[in-house]
C-alpha cells in the first residue's frame, strides 16, 4: 500500500474513475451547436431565463466586446479553441432543488459520487451545485438565512436582488476587460451570489460545486460576493468534468466586494479534466481595513489562465493570494496573482508554488502595482517552482510597477529541480524514491498548505493528504 | 557486520576506489583515516548506495547479504546508516515529522507520543536543543547543528552499521565530547561502526578497535589505535615513511 505522501504524487492518476465519469446528457433546453456565439444565441439564453431588459442589454454589449477583443497571445497557447464547436447553454433540468431528493436521479448520482451531500452534512453552511449551465441545487442553512445572509444562484439574484446586482455586476470585472470576460458576460449562466449583511460572520464555509457532464460544453458561471461592513465569509468552489477526447471551455467571471472591515476568503480547488480550457477572470475590490484572501489550487484542466487580483482601494486593506499549481502530462498552468495598491497603508502578500512533471508546464505570472501616493504600503511576493523531470518546464513572469517610494517590497523567486543528492539523502534514511520525491514536494508547498484550515474541503482532503489523516492507507 | 572485498569503483569514468578490502566485525568500531581525496567519503557513499558511483569490481556484504544488489533504501532498512558529511537541507519538512516517518519505515506501529518522548530524551543526551524538532530539516542549521541532527537520526535509526563521515568536523571540543559519549552508548553486540575522520580528534573519545589508513583509493595500513595517535602527532607523512621502510 502506498503511504500518504506517495499518493500525492499520483495526484489525479485515478481521475478517470473518481471524476472522469459521465452520465447520458440530459437537456430540457440547449442552444444550437456549430453556430458559434451569435446574437441569436445570446438573446435565446436571456429569453429562456426570462431576464429583465437591463441584463439583456449588458449581454449584447458584452457580445460586441467579445467580437472586438483579440485572443490573448501573451500567455498559454489558446489557438486550438474552436468557438464554433461549443454548446453555449445547456439546461439539464427544470427548476432547482432545495433538497437533494428534488434533483433528477443521474445528476444527484453525480454529486453523490463527488461526495457533495456528505460534505454538506458534515461541515458546510450552504451548498450550490451547478450542472452544465444551470444551478440544480441550492441550500443555505436556516440559521444563516435568518441572519440575512443571501446565498443564491446568480440567476435567482437577478430576479430577487436586482438593485444589488445592478450596482456591482460588471463593475469589478467589466466586459471590456478581456475577451473571456466579454464572453462570460454575454452568455453567463449560473454561478453564486452571496451577500453577507453588516457584522454577520459566517463561520461555516459556503461551497459551490461546478460540474460539466456534456461534451464540447461551455460553462460560463458568474459569481458575485459582497461582504458588508464587518462581515465575514469563507467561500469554496470545486469543479470536475468527464474525460473526453474533445475540448470543453470554462470561462468564469468572479467579482468580490469586501466593504469596510470585512473579511472574504475565496478558495478554489480547480480539478477539471485534461480536456478543459479554464480561462477565468477573478478580481476583488477591498475597501478600508478589509481583508481579501484568494486561495487557489490548480490541479486539473488542459490550460488554465487565471490571476486572482485584489484592488486595494482604501487605507489598511489587505490582500493575501496563495496558490499551488500542478501541471502533469499535456497541462499548462499559467497562473499567479495581482495586487494593486491604490491607497496608503495597504499590504499584500502573494505566495505561489508550482510543480510540473511528465512534460507539464507551469508559468507564474504576477503583478504588484503601487501608485503614487499609496504611502506606507508593503508587498511581498514569493513564487517558487519545482520541476520534477527533464521533460517539464516552468517560467516566471513577475511584474512590479512601483511608483511610490514609501513602500516596502520584497520579491523572492526560486526555480529548482529535485536533486539527486536530496533524493539520495532521503533514500539513505529508508524512504523509497517515490516517498522521498513526495516528501520533497510536500515540503516545497508547505508554506501554503500550513495556512489552510485543517478540515478544508472535500478535494483538499482527498487530493492532498494532510497530516491529520496520517496513517490512512 | 561489514565485509568489503577488493572494491573498485568509479565516477564519470574515473576510478576512485582501487581495491579496498576491509572487514568490520560485529560489535567493533573502526576508524578510517586518510588525507583529502583518498576515497574515504566515496567509500561511505558506495556502501550506502549512491547512484552516482559505479562499482566495477569486488563486493560489499552487510550482515552476510550482498549489498550491491540493493537500493539505498533497502540497505538502510537492512541496518546501514550514513551520517553525512554535508547533510541536505529539505525545505518545509518538519524535523520531528521526518524522524517519525523515518522510524515508521522500520517499525510500522509507533505511537507519536511515545516516540516524541524517545526523541526528546535522545536530544538531551546529545545536547541538542529540542526546539530544533520544530524546524525544517537542516534548513538554516549551522555546521555543528547539522552534525548533531545527523547523530540524532543515527541514534533513532538504531542501525547495525553506522558510517560516520567526518561527523567531528564542525563540532567544537565540548560538542564533540557529548556526541562521542552518546555514540559510546550504542556500542554493543549487533552494532558496528565505521568512523571516517580527517583528524584523529574524535578518536580520543571514541576508542576504535581498529584504525585503517586510506590513500589513493586503497587501504594502505590497518592496526591499533596507536596509528591514529601517530598521525595526530606527525601527520600522514610519518605513516608514509613507515610504510616505505617496510
Amino acid at each position: 500500500m502506498k503511504n500518504q505522501n506517495e499518493r500525492l504524487l499520483q495526484i489525479n492518476e485515478d481521475y478517470a474513475e473518481k471524476y472522469g465519469f459521465h452520465y447520458p446528457e440530459e437537456a430540457v433546453h440547449r442552444t444550437k451547436k456549430d453556430s458559434g456565439l451569435t446574437e441569436a444565441v445570446v438573446r435565446e439564453i436571456s429569453k429562456i431565463k426570462n431576464e429583465p431588459q437591463w441584463m439583456l442589454d449588458k449581454r449584447l454589449q458584452a457580445l460586441k466586446w467579445f467580437e472586438k477583443k483579440a485572443m490573448p497571445t501573451w500567455g498559454a497557447d489558446l489557438s486550438h479553441i474552436n468557438f464554433q464547436n461549443i454548446t453555449y447553454y445547456l439546461k439539464p433540468t427544470e427548476g432547482q432543488g432545495r433538497t437533494w431528493e428534488e434533483v433528477p436521479e443521474n445528476i444527484k448520482k453525480t454529486f453523490d459520487r463527488l461526495g457533495i451531500p456528505e460534505a454538506e452534512k458534515r461541515f458546510l453552511g450552504g451548498v450550490g451545485a451547478q450542472y452544465e449551465s444551470e444551478s440544480v441545487y441550492h441550500k443555505l442553512q436556516e440559521s444563516l438565512e435568518k441572519q440575512g445572509v443571501v446565498f443564491l444562484s446568480m440567476d435567482d439574484a437577478v430576479k430577487q436582488y436586482p438593485e444589488i446586482v445592478k450596482k456591482y455586476f460588471g463593475t469589478i470585472v467589466p466586459a471590456s476587460d478581456n475577451k473571456f470576460a466579454a464572453l462570460n458576460t454575454a452568455c453567463w449562466s449560473g454561478g453564486s451570489f452571496i451577500y453577507v449583511p453588516k457584522g454577520v460572520k459566517v463561520t461555516k464555509p459556503l461551497q459551490a460545486y461546478f460540474r460539466i457532464n456534456a461534451k464540447n460544453m461551455g460553462q460560463f458561471e458568474r459569481t458575485l460576493i459582497i461582504t458588508d461592513e464587518g462581515a465575514e465569509v469563507f467561500y469554496e468552489e470545486g469543479c470536475t468534468a468527464p474525460i473526453y477526447s474533445t475540448d470543453s471551455l470554462h470561462a468564469a467571471v468572479v467579482e468580490l466586494v469586501a466593504l469596510k472591515n470585512s473579511k472574504l476568503r475565496y478558495t478554489t480547488i480547480q480539478n477539471w479534466s485534461s480536456n478543459v480550457y479554464n480561462l477565468v477572470t477573478k478580481r476583488a475590490h477591498a475597501y478600508e481595513n478589509a481583508v481579501v484572501e484568494w486561495i487557489d489550487l490548480n490541479l486539473g484542466s488542459k490550460i488554465t489562465m487565471k490571476y486572482p487580483s485584489v484592488f486595494l482601494l482604501e487605507p489598511h486593506a489587505k490582500a493575501d493570494i496563495l496558490s499551488i499549481a500542478f501541471a502533469g502530462k499535456g497541462q499548462h498552468q499559467d497562473a499567479g496573482g495581482k495586487a494593486l495598491h491604490l491607497a496608503p497603508h495597504t499590504t499584500s502578500r502573494i505566495i505561489s508554488k508550482s510543480i510540473c512533471k511528465d512534460g507539464g508546464r507551469t508559468s507564474y505570472r504576477g503583478l504588484v502595482e503601487i501608485v503614487k501616493g499609496a504611502t506606507d504600503t508593503a508587498s511581498s511576493v514569493k513564487c517558487d517552482a519545482l520541476i520534477l523531470d527533464e521533460k517539464s518546464r516552468s517560467d516566471t513572469y513577475p511584474t512590479m510597477k512601483i511608483n511610490e517610494e514609501d513602500s516596502t517590497i520584497s520579491h523572492e523567486a526560486y526555480v529548482g529541480k529535485i536533486g539527486e543528492e536530496q533524493l539520495f539523502y532521503l533514500r539513505s534514511r529508508g524512504f523509497s524514491e517515490s516517498e522521498a520525491t513526495a516528501m520533497i514536494v510536500l515540503g516545497f508547498i508547505a508554506d501554503v498548505t500550513k495556512e489552510l484550515p485543517a478540515e478544508y474541503s472535500l478535494e483538499l482532503n482527498n487530493l492532498i493528504r494532510l497530516e491529520m489523516e496520517g496513517g490512512v492507507g | 557486520m561489514l565485509e568489503i572485498k577488493n572494491l573498485h569503483a568509479s565516477v564519470e569514468g574515473k576510478e576512485i576506489l582501487k581495491g579496498v578490502t576491509l572487514t568490520v566485525k560485529d560489535g567493533e568500531v573502526h576508524a578510517l583515516l586518510g588525507p583529502n581525496g583518498s576515497g574515504k567519503s566515496t567509500l561511505s557513499y558506495i556502501i550506502a548506495g549512491h547512484p552516482k558511483y559505479t562499482v566495477t569490481k569486488g563486493e560489499i556484504r552487510l550482515n552476510g547479504k550482498d549489498v550491491l544488489k540493493m537500493k539505498p533504501e533497502e540497505r538502510a532498512l537492512e541496518g546501514a546508516f550514513l551520517a553525512f558529511q554535508y547533510p541536505m537541507e529539505i525545505q518545509g519538512v518538519n524535523v520531528f515529522n521526518f524522524l517519525f516517518q523515518m522510524a515508521k519505515t522500520r517499525q510500522k506501529k509507533l505511537s507519536p507520543v511515545q516516540f516524541r518522548k524517545q526523541v526528546e530524551a535522545t536530544c538531551v543526551e546529545l545536547g541538542f536543543d529540542k526546539q530544533f524538532l520544530d524546524r525544517e530539516l537542516n534548513v538554516g542549521f549551522s555546521g555543528g547543528e547539522k552534525k548533531r541532527a545527523e547523530v540524532l537520526q543515527l541514534m533513532l535509526a538504531n542501525p547495525s552499521l553506522a558510517i560516520l563521515d567526518e561527523t567531528d568536523s564542525g563540532l567544537d571540543a565540548d560538542a564533540l565530547k557529548t556526541v562521542a559519549k552518546a555514540l559510546q552508548t550504542l556500542r554493543k553486540p549487533g552494532f558496528s561502526a565505521l568512523v571516517i575522520t580527517h583528524y584523529a580528534r574524535l578518536l580520543n573519545y571514541l576508542e576504535p578497535d581498529v584504525v585503517h589508513v586510506m590513500k589513493d583509493g586503497k587501504v594502505v595500513m590497518s592496526g591499533g589505535a596507536s596509528i591514529a595517535h601517530e598521525i595526530e602527532k606527525h601527520g600522514y607523512k610519518a605513516i608514509e615513511a613507515q610504510e616505505a621502510k617496510k
